[in-house]
């Protein structure tokens, strides 16, 4: 294989790797803008991946598959948004408890139950296909890969345009201010978890009906992670979120075809990459003001 | 709220309501926390006869393999050491307000130190543990202080840098029993090497009272319930103990009446970090793994034990009976596969178990505040001690 083979084979599959990413990406921006630091992300992911590949298989269509990825995402973000938002409890403690027991409940479920194996349709792009190098990876690909063209700039109008975003924002950085000016702001973290559960479920969900077509236990592997990482890294602004998700998504590929290249590079150092980074982007933008101010604070009217 | 509001038993019996439920005197928390176990143990049993098992035979197999003989309490024990430090480094950081979550990592991270104390250092005898012990604490202590340090220096949330801290302590170990100058295991003969330790030295492990088919108590135990009793006294009985509560409870006013804030928080955190790698070198010197350092030796403790200290709401020895708890449920679970229900179930009865203890107070104190029209200041931090992260 030639070199172009290579680096358009390591594309096709860090952009594979990335779009789970991207867009469970675009949920958590959002959250984290209404200042909900939603670590439940995991169990959104990983619930929405079973779930889909039960629903494949009992239904024989992979896009009810997706459709009920979303559905179980929306699910764990409505109960998480009333656990944290409704009842108060410490939206840390909501997440981790959320992802031990969707880990539980789904490792418990795959273990005794088997699904057929189905995926999403394949869709290639014909002229755009022939691009050299960009062409292969970019157009053919499954096609919930294209919701991104959809799913990226809504989520950007949301948060910078529309009236709601705007309120989401003010929510984040000033709860009190936004409650007095009558913005409801638990209301607006529970929505606004609504389109993060949402997104995160289509990503889990693409990860299995649409990549893998089957569901293995702990299959996100800590993905949901990756993605707070990559919004630590983007420095809450979403271009960059999401150069973060293309970046992490490269080095995982790299990190799965270093052996096939013949090259010694340190696998655990990939693996870490994308930890390290977000640690480093804190460190370095930390003081630059780009943290919404009320971020993972829970509100509650009449208390400072 | 106060301690004169109606219903409120007085004496012995507020005491014992005070053991289930902390803090909270009314009967409507131990009444709410009741009822939501009983759903959290309804819901469990419906999954597991849903997915076609049989509830009792699975309570049978928790019971068989926990509880029924001196050989399950033993293993049941095992578990609870390692839980219960975790919980109890849990409770130091979350009482002083910043919340670690990077126990998972420290864990590997002191299993780790620990790892090369006992492989590397030449020494014998019972200085060896005593070393890998202090090994253990001062490199996850340290590891955790990096997440304090990181918050001083530039306000990195302490939440999230002790949460990719984990997955940077994950591959660090990975890395080292991959690299044969590190830790990995020596080749023998032609054998292929595995990414783990060699074996801990004899000296390098924990001992444990008591003869094979009796019960036998774990050294690991003896010193998690000793630092239970230890961290319970400093918080409740000294003056450090008063500036971490403090702290936690109003950072401001601590400030103001000359709490050293930054190094009183960076100490709390770092002690946590100490608790859970110990609990770490407790996992590598035991018999409750193979007594070699390997990646996946945490075994979610660190996470389960940090769950373990959210149900005893950062009470120490409150945390005794739940890591108790939570060992019977790891124990017995190796013993429900053979009854057809896999063992993941007990991940599930945890979290829906957590749920139902974490709950209820919040509930209660939130349904109190709207009944008195939001007036009321106290009982929120009362009920909810798990920290915000506070320091500014």
């Amino acid at each position: 294989m030639s070199a172009a083979d290579d680096i358009s084979t390591i594309l096709s599959s860090g952009i594979r790797l990335a779009v789970p990413l991207a867009l469970a990406a675009c949920g958590e921006y959002l959250a984290e803008r209404a200042g909900t630091m939603n670590i439940s992300l995991e169990a959104m992911m990983l619930g929405a991946a079973f779930g889909s590949v039960a629903t494949a298989s009992a239904t024989g269509s992979a896009t009810a598959g997706l459709v009920a990825g979303v559905l179980i995402g929306l699910v764990i973000g409505f109960v998480h948004g009333n656990l944290a938002h409704r009842l108060e409890i410490n939206t840390f403690v909501v997440g981790l408890v959320l992802n031990a027991l969707m880990l539980g409940l789904t490792s418990y479920l795959i273990t005794i139950s088997s699904f057929d194996s189905h995926q999403v349709a394949q869709v290639s792009v014909p002229w755009l296909r022939d691009i050299p190098l960009i062409g292969h990876p970019l157009f053919v690909e499954r096609w919930p890969v294209y919701l991104l063209i959809l799913v990226i700039p809504l989520t950007w109008w949301l948060v910078e345009r529309s009236r709601w975003g705007l309120e989401l924002r003010a929510v984040g950085e000033q709860p009190q201010a936004a409650d007095v000016t009558g913005i409801r702001v638990n209301l607006r973290r529970r929505q606004a978890l609504l389109w993060c559960g949402a997104l995160a479920g289509l990503g889990g969900a693409y990860l299995a009906v649409g990549e893998v077509g089957s569901f293995n236990q702990n299959m996100t592997a800590g993905r949901g992670y990756i993605v707070i990482a990559a919004v630590i890294f983007g420095a809450w602004r979403l271009g960059r979120t999401l150069l973060g998700c293309a970046l992490f998504g490269l080095a995982d590929a790299m990190r799965l075809a270093l052996p096939a290249l013949g090259l010694t590079l340190n696998s655990q150092l990939l693996v870490v990459a994308p930890y390290l980074l977000a640690l480093l982007a804190m460190l370095v933008f930390a003081t630059g003001n780009r943290e919404p101010k009320a971020l993972g604070q829970p509100f509650e009217r009449g208390s400072t | 709220m106060t301690a004169t509001s109606p219903g409120a038993p007085s004496g012995t019996g507020r005491r014992l309501l005070g053991l289930l439920a902390p803090r909270t005197y009314g009967w409507q928390t131990p009444a709410a926390t009741a009822v939501a176990v009983l759903a959290a143990l309804a819901l469990s049993s419906a999954l597991i006869a849903v997915t076609g098992g049989s509830p009792s035979a699975s309570v049978q197999a928790l019971y068989q393999g926990s509880m029924a003989d001196w050989t399950a309490w033993t293993s049941t024990l095992l578990y609870t050491a390692p839980l219960l430090l975790v919980a109890v480094g849990a409770c130091v950081s979350a009482r002083s307000g910043l919340f670690n979550i990077g126990q998972e990592g420290q864990v590997l991270i002191g299993a780790l130190a620990a790892a090369w104390v006992g492989l590397r250092l030449a020494i014998t005898g019972p200085a060896l543990l005593v070393l890998m012990l202090l090994a253990a604490a001062l490199a996850a202590g340290a590891w955790a202080g990096l997440s304090s340090l990181m918050h001083r220096l530039r306000g990195v949330n302490v939440v999230v840098s002790t949460m990719l801290m984990t997955f940077v302590a994950q591959q660090v170990v990975a890395y080292a029993v991959n690299m044969p100058w590190l830790l990995q295991e020596s080749r023998v003969g032609n054998a292929p090497v595995s990414p783990q330790s060699n074996p801990m030295p004899p000296s390098g492990l924990l001992g444990s009272f008591g003869e094979y088919p009796g019960l036998q108590v774990n050294g690991g135990l003896i010193l998690a319930v000793g630092a239970a009793v230890l961290v319970a006294v400093a918080i409740t009985r000294t003056p450090w103990g008063f500036r971490l509560t403090m702290l936690g409870r109003n950072p401001l006013a601590a400030k103001h009446a000359g709490v050293r804030v930054n190094a009183l928080g960076g100490a709390a955190l770092a002690i946590s970090g100490a608790l859970a790698g110990l609990a770490g070198a407790v996992l590598l010197a035991s018999p409750v793994g193979v007594n070699r350092l390997q990646p996946g030796m945490a075994m979610n403790i660190g996470w389960d034990g940090l769950l373990v200290a959210l149900v005893a709401r950062n009470r120490p020895l409150a945390a005794v009976p739940v890591a108790l708890l939570f060992g019977v449920l790891r124990s017995g679970g190796g013993f429900l596969a053979a009854t057809g229900v896999p063992s993941f179930l007990v991940d599930v009865v945890k979290a829906l178990l957590v749920l139902a203890f974490v709950a209820p107070p919040v509930v209660v104190a939130l349904a109190r505040r709207r009944r008195s029209g939001g007036r009321t200041a106290g009982p929120r931090q009362e009920a909810a001690p798990v920290a915000e992260e506070a320091i500014a």
